[in-house]
């Protein structure tokens, strides 16, 4: 085995979702997501039926029954050939998933997470707002509660798939005055009366999956759509955020790898002054440096998975691997746009997409400051 | 019904690089993958399957014991079963001695069918064993098979020519060695590769398919490998166009300009 933390179950996943995006994700194809802003929907169909919406989610509710470390490699072969693919991988398993599989009761998995994981509906997680950032707690949207149902109101905003979705997981006040252990975890859905998308936003990057506002006034929520207790809904937040980290540091070592074997390529390819830039030292050096560092990265994603495999504590080594892997991706792509010269900053090279798609990975899901407060805090409070 | 399907793990011959000095194949570090005209096999096996959800489909073949990598491979695209044939004895085979192997372990296999083979393996490009297991079974053959329909107690085929096709009707059992034009091999899913790891895939050796020794392998195969070598790859053809006698001329000029006449 090539690595001490895989199976060769997991080679043999590895296998499938590399064959997958580098058969089905054609320049073509992203050329034409990238011009249009949507990504076809027979692709998605494509990938659910490879069963890369459900990785880890039991058989029972649809899923794929595999483990943490199945869906980091599923993600690293996505993100290598197509950043906004793997954000479709994400979503299901993680972010959106994530609340559902932590705090559903066994009819709202049946009712939402199978058909999300099974790719015939879409789910959203909507936690920022304007003003709340990497501060959840400071959230407005509020749910007053009367007699059976709930009444939501508020800005919910950057939500990745909001214009796609069918549903989206909204996190909202019950009590205004207990700050996190006021809020709650509610199902909604997009179609209800009251709920509404903001126009999509013109990314940067990873462009082809729409990210918008959702503005909910007086949207009506039956009791039942409320995801566990009242004021659970912090605590549901930031667990799936803790393992939802794990999915950006795959992304991060795909799209770095992608960029690495980019690099290489050229280097190999390019000359000048008659001979192969890559036999320029400072090019050669250049490569030394992606590669460690990449390696490195991705010795810390995996280790995160394998550490929740085996259900262990992965808290500490899960904020670590996306600050790490998040930020040596931007450095990697950053290098590997160097390396091209000036090709590297047309759009007809893949490496021009791929610096852009990363920028968001130190950024979105607990930006690289807040992992080091995750980090710093969990090392200082010993 | 029940289709077996013959298998062979072959070294990636994309990923395959040529010893300058010797010529000779480098299969270091090389990935092993499944033949790709056997994946084509197993795709007409399972889109049976597909329509015909009683139908089993089986994998069948013989290898070293990492060969199961390639078998699990198969149970994750939709196989239901998986053999292996490995033993040291069946161990530096040439085509006649694994189609005995092979023959020997399909005939444990109860209640077989029809057999789909590969036409060839990308590393031997031989074509030969799948005819031959026919000829050891009995069995009629077809090969370069490019499209299959089932029928009751006979399967129509159609047969890849250079040209064009022929339709034949072949009572089963059978053979039929398979080209790649024949489909689309299907992905596996995460969920299957999960599941073919809780399967058990049997394994036979010499004894269990009731082979003596002396009839396997190096001891049994006829023909020795004296050389090997990749064709050197032949430069791009042209075509000349116009009457006969403005081709004649533009040929010999061009052999003219090379000095080759």
């Amino acid at each position: 085995m090539a690595d001490a933390y895989f199976t060769e179950q997991h080679e043999l996943i590895r296998k499938l979702a590399r064959e997958f995006a580098e058969k089905e994700f054609t320049k073509e194809i992203l050329d034409k997501v990238e011009e249009t802003g949507t990504f076809p929907e027979e692709l998605l169909d494509k990938m659910a039926a490879a069963g890369f919406f459900g990785i880890k989610i039991p058989k029972e509710l649809g899923g794929q029954g595999a483990d943490a470390r199945a869906y980091v490699l599923v993600m690293e072969e996505m993100a290598r050939v197509s950043g906004v693919a793997s954000i479709y991988v994400s979503t299901p398993n993680s972010l959106s998933g994530g609340p559902l599989l932590l705090a559903g009761n066994d009819e709202q998995k049946a009712k939402y997470l199978t058909p999300v994981v099974t790719g015939k509906k879409k789910l959203a997680f909507a936690l920022t707002e304007p003003g709340a950032g990497s501060d959840a707690s400071g959230m407005v949207t509020c749910a007053v509660k009367e007699g059976d149902h709930y009444v939501l109101n508020g800005r919910k905003c950057f939500i990745t798939m909001a214009p796609l979705a069918d549903y989206a997981v909204i996190f909202a006040k019950t009590d205004m005055k207990k700050g996190n252990k006021g809020i709650s975890a509610f199902v909604v859905d997009m179609k209800a009366p009251g709920v509404s998308c903001g126009k999509p936003e013109d990314k940067m990057g990873v462009i082809g999956c729409a990210t918008s506002d959702i503005i909910l006034e007086n949207v009506i929520v039956p009791e039942s759509d409320r995801l566990g207790e009242e004021g659970e809904g912090f605590k549901i937040a930031m667990k799936t955020l803790n393992t939802g980290r794990l999915g950006v540091a795959a992304q991060s070592i795909g799209v770095a790898q992608g960029c690495l074997d980019e690099a290489v390529s050229y280097a190999r390819e390019r000359k000048q002054f008659g001979k192969r830039i890559g036999d320029f030292q400072s090019i050669g050096f250049m490569i030394a440096e992606m590669a460690t560092k990449l390696e490195a990265a991705k010795q810390l994603t995996y280790k995160a998975a394998y550490l929740m495999d085996t259900r262990q504590d992965a808290t500490l080594n899960a904020s670590m691997a996306k600050y790490y892997s998040s930020e040596v991706c931007n450095e990697i792509a950053a290098k590997a746009v160097q390396i091209h010269g000036g090709y590297g900053f047309i759009k007809d090279y893949k490496i021009e997409r791929m610096f852009r798609d990363c920028r968001v990975f130190t950024i979105y899901e607990g930006s690289s400051q807040v992992q080091e407060i995750v980090i710093s805090r969990k090392l200082l409070k010993k | 019904m029940k289709i077996l399907v013959c298998v062979k793990q072959v070294p990636d011959t994309n990923e395959v690089k040529i010893d300058p000095v010797k010529g000779t194949l480098i299969r270091e570090g090389v990935p092993s993958i499944l033949n790709p005209d056997d994946a084509n096999a197993l795709e007409a096996a399972l889109r049976i399957k597909d329509q015909d959800p009683s139908t089993q489909v089986v994998a069948l073949t013989m290898g070293p014991p990492q060969a199961t990598y390639m078998l699990r491979e198969c149970l994750a695209m939709g196989a239901d079963d998986a053999y292996l044939l490995s033993d040291r004895a069946f161990g530096g085979a040439d085509t006649c001695a694994t189609s005995t192997t092979i023959a020997a372990g399909i005939k444990k296999v109860p209640d077989v069918d029809v057999i789909f083979a590969g036409r060839q393996a990308i590393d031997g490009d031989t074509a030969q064993v799948g005819p031959q297991v026919a000829q050891r079974l009995g069995l009629p053959v077809v090969t370069y098979v490019q499209d299959i329909q089932m029928g009751d107690g006979k399967v129509t085929v159609q047969r890849q020519m250079e040209d064009g096709y022929e339709r034949l009707e072949v009572q089963t059992p059978c053979l039929l060695t398979c080209v790649k034009e024949l489909n689309e091999p299907r992905y596996m899913s995460v969920g299957a590769i999960v599941d073919a790891y809780k399967k058990e895939i049997t394994v036979w050796d010499h004894a269990a398919v009731d082979l003596d020794p002396k009839d396997c392998g190096l001891n049994a195969s006829p023909t020795q490998v004296f050389r090997s070598f990749t064709p050197p790859q032949k430069g791009k053809g042209e075509m000349l166009t116009g009457s006969v006698s403005e081709m004649s001329k533009s040929l010999v000029d061009t052999l003219d300009a090379k000095h080759l006449i």
